[in-house]
């Protein structure tokens, strides 16, 4: 509503009005002479240039020159774009921990007073901030934003639950384990996960280690806190219990050769009664399995505890030699705050698109699965539960330490404790290189 | 054979040094344009490798000299050895395959080589040869996946135990990585060996056949020997192949299951650009070049033509 009024006053009055809307006063803008934003997003997800189509619309002196890469290309490229002559006004960030550490970064802590972030839910923007030196992490000036922030839990497929009677998503674990044995007795595949090349396993044992413990031990161990483990007693148990679920044969045998996009096709195929992932799904789920599928946040092991769940920023960063950093920042502050972009944003991303906790989420069809996950994210955030994915810990703790151990673990080649002990032996090795 | 050059060189006065200085001239000029290229893009990047494996640097910040210490590590640490050992391990399925099977296919074209019959032979055992690896390795991890043809084939022979995702199980991976290289370096193995057994003296096989060899006398007496050379270039490209492997091995496994299919080439990728642990990523890629010349050289050695 306030947009449609600023589009007809200009551009000029637009900025003023959008920054006092969010409560700040004269903050970071676009201006009105042409500017043209060095954009580098991920290839295969449409909403960073969705969102740049509709800013553009709004504010048409700002247009973007978007380079796209996979992600693995912008694990290796972002530290030389970002050192180089030409460094992004916006860039798509895997990690910034180094990029910290190089100076590569734009410290945000100028915009978040200019235009009020503090009004922001501090724990969706904790995992963006980081000590200067590089680590830990969760802490000192902010050095990103999120573009929305996903959510991770347990999608599953109606039709297969009506047929082992399940009428409504498990309260407890041992619900949940109850309806996992069921599935097996009744001949549907329980869980369909992938485990190759990287571990999809990761996301059952984060869920279950949320489901026995308390989320802010791990968070510490993903911002390297000075003497994090993740080797604690209600981790193994999670681990052994992901271990009991795979010598119980609910995932599929051939986990380990199974990738991320084969695996979503056989779920969508309807294969498989469950599926640990994320919030980015929902969209494509809500066209492919229309109806059919639903989406709950993995129950807590004891009745009534609160729930923890892997949840993570889209996360984008300003180069530290950007040359419109400012007009990159107001972008980023308008995807949170902008009715439109918001709209967009779980339109086209599922994720809920955060920003202060005041403006209304976007309607979505009842009955989604869309709905479902933007529901659970409130739920999460009312029990304060939100992790980083444990395998963001260090640049390479996935590659090197939980894939090969939780591949070992599918194949029966190690068990739960030396797997966490060898996961935590890799990250002290990788810290102390 | 008269070496003409020599004999006016012993016989003629030496040549005055400013003709021998712009004949040298010359020949340095046709010599500058390649090895400014040869030294811009090997020699400098092996010299600049050799100096970053003495470092602890990310690729980008301030680099500490650290000495011997990242070589000290890819010689002690398990995980950088395993994946040298499973590098060797494929040198057998991609050297000892195609050139194995190279030879018997040339062997059995060899009286058919301008018929149709060996036209079509050749033209299809070169195929693998001229699909991209990526595509190679996309298009086999399909097929040995769970539910693909090789699962399917077992299932029409009544093996449908042995049906699984070949590519994920600690057994198979290696030895499924290694089918794929094969497959691939099969056609220029093939190739090379077929161009090669042409150019054998047809007398030579009709005196042994006229002296009562039998086929395999022949093969091991008339075309292993003719084919010595041949045989030493395909085993240099494929050993090479299997211990720089990366592309198969990328693509098909990502290193996994469990590390098992992990080579050097991948881990020092990772070790670049996931760890961004540029010196250590570069003692392995030095150490790496060591052993692939350390095994080259042998094989040169071995397969040199004597007598001359």
């Amino acid at each position: 509503m306030r947009m449609t009024s600023i589009k007809a006053m200009g551009v000029v009055a637009a900025l003023s009005a959008t920054a006092l809307g969010t409560g700040a006063y004269a903050a970071a803008s676009c201006g009105t002479d042409p500017v043209v934003l060095n954009s580098y997003f991920e290839t295969g997800f449409p909403l960073p240039t969705r969102l740049s189509e509709e800013f553009t619309k709004q504010f048409p002196n700002v247009t973007f020159d978007i380079k796209e890469d996979q992600f693995a290309n912008l694990m290796e490229n972002s530290p030389r774009v970002l050192a180089g002559d030409n460094a992004p006004d916006l860039i798509r960030l895997p990690s910034i921990s180094d990029l910290v550490t190089d100076g590569l970064l734009k410290n945000l802590d100028g915009y978040f007073t200019e235009f009020g972030w503090d009004k922001f839910p501090a724990s969706q923007l904790v995992q963006l901030r980081i000590n200067e030196s590089g680590r830990p992490r969760g802490e000192g000036p902010l050095f990103a934003m999120g573009l929305n922030y996903s959510l991770t839990g347990v999608f599953y497929n109606k039709t297969l639950a009506a047929q082992i009677g399940m009428t409504e998503p498990p309260k407890t674990l041992a619900e949940f384990d109850a309806l996992l044995e069921k599935a097996k007795a009744a001949g549907i595949q329980p869980i369909q996960e992938w485990n190759a090349p990287t571990a999809g396993f990761a996301f059952p044992l984060q869920n279950l280690m949320g489901a026995y413990g308390d989320p802010a031990p791990i968070n510490d161990w993903i911002f390297q806190k000075p003497g994090a483990t993740i080797d604690t007693p209600s981790n193994l148990r999670a681990t052994e219990h992901l271990e009991k679920w795979i010598k119980a044969g609910y995932f599929p045998a051939d986990a380990n050769s199974i990738d991320y996009g084969a695996n979503m096709g056989k779920f969508i195929g309807g294969t498989g009664l469950f599926l640990f992932n994320g919030d980015w799904e929902s969209g494509n789920l809500d066209k492919q399995m229309a109806g059919n599928a639903g989406f709950f946040l993995m129950p807590p092991a004891v009745a009534g505890a609160k729930h923890a769940a892997m949840s993570a920023p889209l996360t984008y960063g300003i180069g530290a030699k950007a040359k419109n950093a400012d007009c990159a920042a107001f972008f980023l502050n308008w995807v949170a705050t902008n009715a439109e972009a918001r709209k967009i944003n779980v339109d086209v991303g599922g994720s809920n698109p955060g920003g202060p906790p005041d403006l209304p989420i976007p309607a979505v069809a009842p009955g989604s699965v869309t709905e479902a996950t933007l529901a659970a994210g409130n739920v999460l955030a009312g029990d304060n539960g939100a992790m980083d994915f444990i395998a963001n810990a260090t640049g390479a703790i996935f590659a090197e330490g939980w894939t090969p151990q939780l591949q070992l673990m599918m194949g029966g080649r190690t068990d739960a404790a030396s797997a966490l002990t060898a996961v935590q032996a890799e990250y002290e090795k990788q810290l102390s290189r | 054979m008269t070496d003409t050059s020599s004999i006016s060189r012993r016989k003629g006065p030496r040549p005055p040094s400013s003709h021998w200085g712009r004949g040298a001239f010359v020949a340095w000029l046709f010599i500058a344009p390649a090895l400014l290229f040869y030294s811009a893009f090997v020699l400098v990047p092996i010299g600049t490798t050799l100096y970053y494996s003495l470092l602890r640097w990310n690729g980008i910040g301030v680099a500490q000299f650290r000495g011997f210490q990242n070589y000290l590590a890819v010689l002690t640490e398990p995980d950088l050895l395993s994946t040298i050992g499973n590098a060797f391990q494929l040198v057998l399925y991609f050297s000892l395959l195609p050139v194995g099977i190279g030879l018997g296919v040339a062997q059995v074209i060899r009286r058919h080589l301008g018929g149709p019959f060996g036209t079509t032979a050749r033209a299809i055992l070169f195929i693998p040869q001229v699909v991209p690896l990526v595509a190679a390795g996309i298009a086999w991890s399909w097929m040995l996946a769970s539910n693909g043809v090789i699962s399917q084939l077992l299932s029409l022979l009544g093996l449908g135990g042995w049906s699984r995702g070949w590519l994920g199980e600690f057994d198979f991976a290696l030895p499924a990585v290694g089918i794929i290289g094969a497959w691939v370096l099969l056609g220029l193995c093939t190739m090379l060996l077929v161009t090669g057994i042409a150019k054998i003296d047809p007398t030579l096989y009709e005196a042994a056949k006229l002296d009562g060899a039998s086929g395999w006398d022949e093969f091991i007496y008339v075309t292993v020997p003719g084919l010595r050379q041949e045989i030493g270039v395909c085993i240099t490209v494929t050993v090479i192949a299997a211990l720089a492997s990366f592309d198969i091995v990328y693509i098909a496994t990502g290193g996994g299951p469990g590390g098992v299919t992990n080579v050097p080439g991948l881990e020092i990728y990772r070790l670049a650009f996931a760890h961004r642990q540029v010196g250590l990523a570069s003692a392995l890629a030095i150490v790496l070049m060591i052993l692939v010349i350390a095994c080259i050289l042998p094989i040169q050695w071995i397969m040199r033509e004597r007598g001359r």
